[in-house]
């Protein structure tokens, strides 16, 4: 059985312009140990689908199944649910600076997290977390926990929110955007702390990110994300070398080529602007700005699902047969590459 | 190698051209005052310390480094936003260090900029029309009929729609506004421009748009930039050349092509070996280098070459003798003591000095098992 899985999320969000379908209809599931991307452009519900799952998606309508270890977390009281979040399943979000509370030592609020979840006395919550502060490779831990968040930099910021997510060893790690605050050098020092992590204790990641480089790093399994609807799904080296969707072609395509042959060429961009939540495009929500649409995406939605029967694993939604996306990525997309 | 090499000489060589710009040991310190009423000096903010650069005509000459590098300093001090402490900046064989009045307000025309943000660096109560026509009027160069005509032109060349005169910028999306920013920084026909930051606020399909169209008006108006971006593949895409900048120095200053393939100084070659690669099997062979803690205060900086405390191939030298920003084996330039060589495994390197931090900020060998965490 799967660690946590997703069947059929959606959140909506009731507002005066209309129904804003932030999130409309997102399964997939995780195992432990493993790490999942999700990768989509600003507005694509990747950060909503999570805090849905946190059941932090306030104000939102929210429908389908969380389960974790078997247990609906949507369907729990908040009691239940207080008791998940944090301890089971911990979050890491993007801009540590504003995550952190400025009146408070770093250190207090790490204990605050251990406390809130275990009987414990003050003084081991506090060792606690200069062990963890220790354990995400912050120098000198007995004083910096002592330290407000203020004095500690970006890349130390972030390593804190880890240290706290990591308090009460979850079995799921949520991040948001976990370095996008952070420059290259803090971000590969970040990233390589939490492969080591996840190698020592086994934490299943949902790792949230615009960042095709990170997913390409980190992931295991790749969930490709458009208009609030999953595209695409795949295995990491599926997701790069042989992907289906028009829209993952795009956004390959969109990057600065990796291969030192390519630069002097012209970037691809997909043209026009990821739509509206609220009206979303009929049919296939990509195809107004899919160089390959045809009359049939314009009136029908296409369904997440493999294209190729041999390969049950990777799903896709849209209407090119198998035999067009093949032909179109081999020639078209990928020497661009 | 051989063949970049001869590619390099078929190339009128960079000294044989009148550089557009010449920045010669500029520095720029930010002073720390304390008291209330009389201000005393107790420290300076070393943003900028010491930088010469030439930028020639057509070419675009990328920036890098990570926050706090003073590359934004630096993209200001040309552009006169910001006074320097020390040195000279000469534009179009011009000193233009110290400026004033009418010249200056010329001068203005000539370089213009792009900023990052496309929500903040737009007036959100003025119509778009007015924010780009606002350099024509600022000038005196155009009014009335003349000044829509104008300003309706420039927003088709940069791709947006001239009916969209009247509209305020909360109408528009991320890559519009950026759009708008460029049509107004495009609006006097300046020489030079620098783009600070200008796609790293957009998502990857819209950044595509927006650097396609600054290439193409790069070669319509025969444009300089000044390409500043924490992004190092979108740096390498644009830049003919790359300086990479480190506690406010200039550290390689390379052809980007070699630059990338071959960096010559340890820290161009952390940060290059740092960038996550959008491809599984080249992520999985490159050796990220990680470097010890974090990047030194600008306030103090350290002795020597400023990479010493973090650098891996450290020796007793870097510690006390400034490395010069000086050509190396391949005539690009860095300014190292101990430069890599081409095909030299830096994640491999060891210092020759005791580097205080690398020990306290390692992580354990074996991590607390999790027994003794939860």
């Amino acid at each position: 059985m799967a660690l946590l899985e997703v069947r059929d999320l959606r959140v909506h969000f009731d507002t005066d312009d209309g129904v804003v379908k932030a999130v409309d209809g997102v399964t997939f599931s995780l195992d432990p140990g493993q790490t999942l991307g999700i990768v989509g452009e600003s507005g694509s519900g990747k950060s909503v689908t999570n805090l849905a799952i946190m059941g932090l998606a306030r104000g939102g309508r929210i429908s389908g199944e969380v389960l974790f270890e078997g247990r609906d977390l949507l369907k729990m009281h908040t009691n239940e649910l207080r008791e998940i979040r944090g301890k089971k399943i911990a979050m890491i979000f993007q801009d540590p600076l504003s995550s952190l509370h400025p009146y408070y030592k770093v250190g207090a609020q790490i204990a605050e997290m251990i406390l809130a979840h275990e009987k414990v006395s003050k003084k081991d919550a506090r060792d606690r977390a200069i062990n963890l502060l220790r354990l995400v490779g912050i120098p000198r831990p007995e004083r910096r926990v002592d330290d407000y968040p203020h004095q500690f930099s970006g890349g130390m910021r972030q390593r804190a929110m880890i240290a706290m997510a990591l308090a009460l060893d979850p079995a799921v790690l949520i991040a948001d955007e976990p370095t996008t605050a952070l420059d290259v050098t803090v971000q590969a020092q970040v990233l390589d702390l939490v492969e080591r992590l996840q190698e020592e204790f086994g934490t299943a990641i949902i790792c949230i990110t615009h960042d095709l480089g990170v997913v390409a790093d980190m992931a295991d399994e790749v969930l490709v994300m458009y208009g609030g609807k999953p595209v695409e799904v795949a295995d990491r080296r599926t997701a790069y070398y042989n992907p289906h969707m028009p829209y993952t072609w795009g956004l390959l395509q969109s990057l600065p080529p990796v291969a030192a042959e390519h630069t002097g060429e012209r970037l691809q961009p997909i043209k026009g602007q990821p739509p509206s939540l609220i009206n979303l495009p009929h049919g296939c929500s990509f195809n107004p700005r899919c160089p390959y649409v045809m009359e049939v995406c314009t009136r029908v939605e296409p369904e997440l699902e493999p294209a190729d029967p041999a390969r049950p694993e990777h799903l896709s939604a849209c209407h090119l047969s198998l035999e067009d996306k093949e032909r179109i990525w081999q020639q078209e997309v990928a020497p661009t590459r | 190698m051989s063949v970049e090499m001869e590619q390099a000489a078929d190339r009128p060589s960079p000294d044989a051209r009148q550089p557009l710009v010449r920045v010669t040991g500029v520095k720029k310190y930010f002073p720390i005052t304390q008291g209330i009423i009389f201000q005393r000096e107790v420290g300076r903010v070393h943003a900028v310390d010491g930088v010469d650069l030439e930028v020639f005509p057509g070419e675009t000459l990328g920036i890098v480094g990570e926050t706090g590098c003073g590359k934004s300093t630096l993209a200001r001090l040309i552009c006169r936003l910001l006074p320097v402490t020390e040195g000279t900046i000469e534009f179009d064989g011009q000193d233009i260090t110290n400026m004033k009045g009418s010249q200056l307000r010329q001068l203005r025309r000539e370089i213009q900029m792009i900023f990052q943000d496309p929500y903040s660096s737009l007036n959100p109560r003025k119509r778009v029309g007015a924010i780009i026509g606002d350099p024509f009027e600022i000038h005196g160069l155009a009014d009335g009929k003349e000044l829509k005509k104008r300003v309706q032109e420039l927003m088709e060349t940069v791709g947006l729609n001239p009916e969209h005169y009247n509209r305020f910028p909360a109408e528009f999306s991320g890559g519009q506004r950026q759009r708008i920013g460029v049509a107004r920084a495009l609006a006097l026909r300046p020489k030079l421009i620098i783009c600070d930051e200008p796609v790293s606020a957009l998502d990857v399909s819209i950044q595509a748009q927006v650097i396609n169209l600054l290439e193409d008006l790069q070669n319509e108006f025969k444009l300089t930039y000044i390409f500043i971006a924490h992004d190092l593949s979108v740096v390498r895409f644009v830049s003919d050349r790359v300086g990479v900048m480190y506690l406010g120095k200039v550290v390689e200053l390379a052809d980007a092509s070699r630059l990338y393939a071959e960096p010559k100084h340890p820290y161009s070659g952390a940060l290059l070996s740092a960038v996550p690669v959008p491809d599984p099997d080249r992520a999985q062979q490159q050796e990220r280098v990680i470097l010890l803690g974090d990047v030194p205060s600008p306030i103090d900086p350290p002795s020597g070459c400023r990479f010493h405390p973090r650098c891996p191939k450290a020796q007793e030298r870097c510690v006390h003798e400034v490395p010069p920003l000086e050509p190396k084996a391949s005539g690009d330039l860095a300014a190292c003591h101990f430069p890599l060589e081409p095909g030299e495994n830096l994640a491999r390197a060891r210092a020759g000095i005791e580097q205080e931090v690398e020990v306290a900020q390692q992580l354990p060998e074996h991590p607390l098992p999790p027994g003794q965490l939860g």
